[in-house]
């Protein structure tokens, strides 16, 4: 048949819809989940100068490098340039406190790219979320400079105020915990910096609000009804970074709407268990590896109703 | 602003409208020669009525079935039949087709003549000359009209909808067909209310049209069964279970068909096919179509001859603007990919777009469960999920978790940022567990 309107060489291609996509990628995504990292990043180098960049720089470093280690061994393509790796690394370094040994970090970054993510199939395939299971390892490992805090910019000894809540006596006003000028690890000090980057991190549709508004919704619920104060649990330790920037994980969080709620308000309820009953002052990792295990199930329980699943009035 | 009624879940992509939607319809310089095939709509194909060296006029019935669902096709211009033959179809198969070459005199056949006062007509009657016009449904699915009408006896239908949305991005065709041909549209929809023997009907656009909207509210004003909805302008708004959701707020059940919970939706091309079968005999034979999208010099809406190659209306359109790289029978979500533009346009064909590069990934990554395809799904699935059981071959698991609710709009892949083949997994696996459960059947 004559088709007098195409070149003859033309090859048209064929595939079924649809023919457009909205242009996204995953690492469009994770590096803007990097930006939203960088106002708790500043915050952090400012209150802990030198060793908040640098303890970065080697969690960074060690979760690239053992990515990239991993996959040239087993022969799989080559993913570092993803973000993912980046983004683990930053969350690590911000799990951290200032004066933990380099060394103790980049072993941090290690266990999290292999055992955390890179064991079960890489990206998209691990259960647990691998900065937590680097935290996680190296709080087992080293329990005592894990625990170890300073007071920002002059690097004096103190404590966190969960801490001084375990002791019953608060020092810190809630002034120096919103803008982070108490003692914890390097990401969770200043509750401003966290809530700029989860401003971005929702405006983008990054995360899901569903999570971060059930998780810190049944923290405050549940110091109401035992006559605490949710401010304090709110801007206290590591809740305001888990709850924007880990419970929402994508890979390693609920996938439905319903089971998101449910997997923010079974968090809520670990960390408040481990806050007030629990052996450490903190629990927010914990109660989210917890949550995380529990993932594959809450899925399931909570496939939604497909449309036109209904009674049918005859 | 105020925004309109719609369902929840669907995605907003960019609409491109603006190309043709203000381009009043271009009645297409008559082709040479035009290509019918046998089956241009969902059931049993047609049987030749006429062989190799037949006179045929304008409008003469050339092709019939004894099946139910099924719709006879006619001679769009007078001419010669140079073959009946196989030809490739849009549909990417070769079908027989009837080959009419056009000797340019528009003799009209005599069965063609005006029905007389809508008033005067009974329901059978309308239904009849529905059949006989050919009329299937021109939103894109093309099922045979008549067959929507005549709903078995336990079925009450009490509202009829018309489809105005036009929701693909490129596709102006009902634009401006709401426009230009508001009087036609209502007494479209008058007759298929009468033929159904209701007094309620809805005319569902999109508030990206509020011209359109303006000119249907005017043509409605004397009728007050009829009411024009303004919809919000999202996609798939125009995909018939979401439409029902919207306006209705009822869901069709699954496996069932809108007639289940009382409802009939007709595309607007439709109700205007049948107001021309009525008030001048003519049978399905033309259509608007869109041709557009930045592979086309001067995008249009055309009004085409059933049977006109792509090539011709491309032509119309001022030719290709460059080199294609894709060229889409519909709109980009669910058209169908063209490999020979000599295709002829059918009956279900709403426009032709071209791509001049690819906007679509080629290489799938692994899901990281942003659960992206989950807030779109408009049936309200869990398309990932779905997708990787059918990629297991684990059906049953797939049927589980609602494979067969998919509507196959294409949400899912067009937001997945891994690019991952989500509606296509989901395609195949519909297809796989269908042809399962025709074999343990048979």
């Amino acid at each position: 048949m004559e088709n007098n309107t195409l070149a003859p060489d033309t090859r048209l291609v064929l595939s079924t819809g649809p023919h457009v996509s909205d242009q996204e990628s995953i690492s469009g995504i994770m590096y803007g989940v990097v930006i939203a990292l960088l106002p708790a990043l500043a915050a952090s180098i400012y209150f802990f100068r030198f060793r908040a960049l640098w303890l970065v720089a080697v969690t960074v470093g060690a979760c690239v490098l053992t990515e990239l280690i991993f996959q040239k061994v087993r022969g799989k393509p080559i993913t570092i340039y993803d973000g993912s790796a980046i983004v683990t690394g930053l969350l690590l370094a911000f799990n951290l406190p200032p004066t933990l040994p380099w060394w103790m970090a980049a072993v941090g970054g290690v266990v999290a790219i292999t055992l955390g993510k890179q064991v079960f199939g890489g990206l998209g395939h691990n259960p647990f979320n691998p900065a937590l299971v680097g935290r996680a390892f190296l709080l087992a490992a080293f329990p005592a400079p894990m625990i170890t805090w300073t007071r920002p910019i002059d690097g004096i000894a103190t404590v966190t105020p969960l801490v001084q809540l375990q002791m019953g006596r608060i020092t810190s006003t809630y002034w120096d915990m919103f803008i982070g000028n108490i003692g914890g690890c390097l990401g969770e000090t200043s509750a401003l910096a966290i809530l700029i980057g989860g401003a971005y991190l929702l405006y983008k549709n990054y995360i899901d609000w569903r999570i971060p508004v059930s998780y810190l919704g049944t923290v405050g619920i549940i110091a109401l009804i035992l006559g605490q104060n949710p401010v304090f649990h709110w801007l206290a330790g590591g809740l305001l970074l888990g709850a924007f920037f880990m419970a929402t994980d994508m890979v390693t969080t609920p996938i439905t709407h319903r089971g998101k709620w449910l997997f923010g308000i079974g968090a809520g309820i670990i960390l408040m268990v481990i806050r007030l009953w629990g052996g450490y002052p903190e629990g927010v990792s914990y109660s989210i590896l917890l949550m995380n295990g529990l993932t594959p199930l809450l899925n399931r329980i909570t496939r939604p109703r497909p449309y036109g699943e209904v009674e049918i009035h005859a | 602003m105020s925004r309109g009624k719609t369902f929840k879940g669907g995605i907003y992509p960019a609409c491109h409208k603006e190309l043709s939607s203000g381009k009043a319809i271009l009645t297409m310089a008559l082709p040479k020669e035009v290509v019918v095939p046998l089956q241009q709509h969902i059931g049993a194909p047609c049987s030749p009525l006429v062989k190799k060296g037949d006179i045929v006029n304008k409008g003469q019935k050339i092709g019939d079935s004894e099946a139910f669902i099924s719709a006879p096709i006619h001679a769009p211009v007078s001419g010669v039949v140079k073959a009946v033959e196989a030809r490739l179809h849009p549909s990417g198969c070769k079908t027989q087709a009837i080959v009419i070459e056009n000797d340019g005199e528009e003799r009209l056949d005599s069965s063609v003549a005006p029905k007389g006062d809508l008033e005067a007509l009974d329901a059978g009657t309308i239904k009849e000359i529905i059949r006989e016009a050919g009329i299937v449904g021109l939103g894109g699915a093309a099922f045979p009209t008549h067959v929507k009408l005549a709903p078995p006896p336990d079925k009450k239908i009490d509202v009829l909808i018309i489809n105005g949305c036009e929701c693909e991005p490129y596709l102006t065709c009902d634009h401006r067909l709401m426009l230009e041909q508001s009087e036609q549209l209502v007494y479209g929809t008058r007759a298929i209310m009468k033929a159904l023997g209701i007094d309620k009907a809805f005319i569902g656009i999109e508030d990206n049209k509020l011209d359109a909207i303006a000119a249907m509210e005017k043509a409605v004003a004397q009728y007050s069964g009829i009411q024009v909805v303004a919809l919000r302008t999202k996609y798939p708004q125009g995909a018939e279970k979401q439409l029902i959701l919207a306006i209705t707020g009822k869901e069709v059940p699954v496996g069932g068909l809108p007639m289940d919970i009382g409802i009939e939706v007709n595309n607007v091309g439709t109700a205007v096919a049948v107001a021309t079968a009525i008030q001048t005999g003519i049978p399905l034979i033309e259509r608007i179509i869109t041709v557009s999208g930045e592979g086309v010099r001067e995008p249009q809406n055309l009004l085409v001859r059933i049977g006109t190659s792509f090539n011709d209306a491309l032509e119309a359109a001022g030719g290709l603007n460059g080199t294609p790289k894709k060229v889409i029978m519909g709109g980009p979500l669910t058209g169908l990919t063209q490999f020979d533009l000599s295709v002829p346009i059918v009956k279900g064909t709403s426009g032709i777009v071209v791509f001049n590069t690819l906007k679509t990934a080629t290489h799938p990554e692994p899901c990281i469960r942003c659960g992206r395809c989950v807030d779109v799904c408009p049936q309200y699935l869990v398309p990932t999920n779905i997708a990787q059981y059918v990629d297991a071959n684990m059906l049953d698991a797939a049927a589980e978790w609602g494979l067969l609710n998919c509507c196959e709009c294409g949400c899912c892949s067009y937001v997945c940022p891994a690019n991952r083949f989500l509606v296509q997994s989901l395609k195949l696996g519909k297809e796989e567990v269908r042809a399962e459960r025709s074999k343990q059947t048979s």
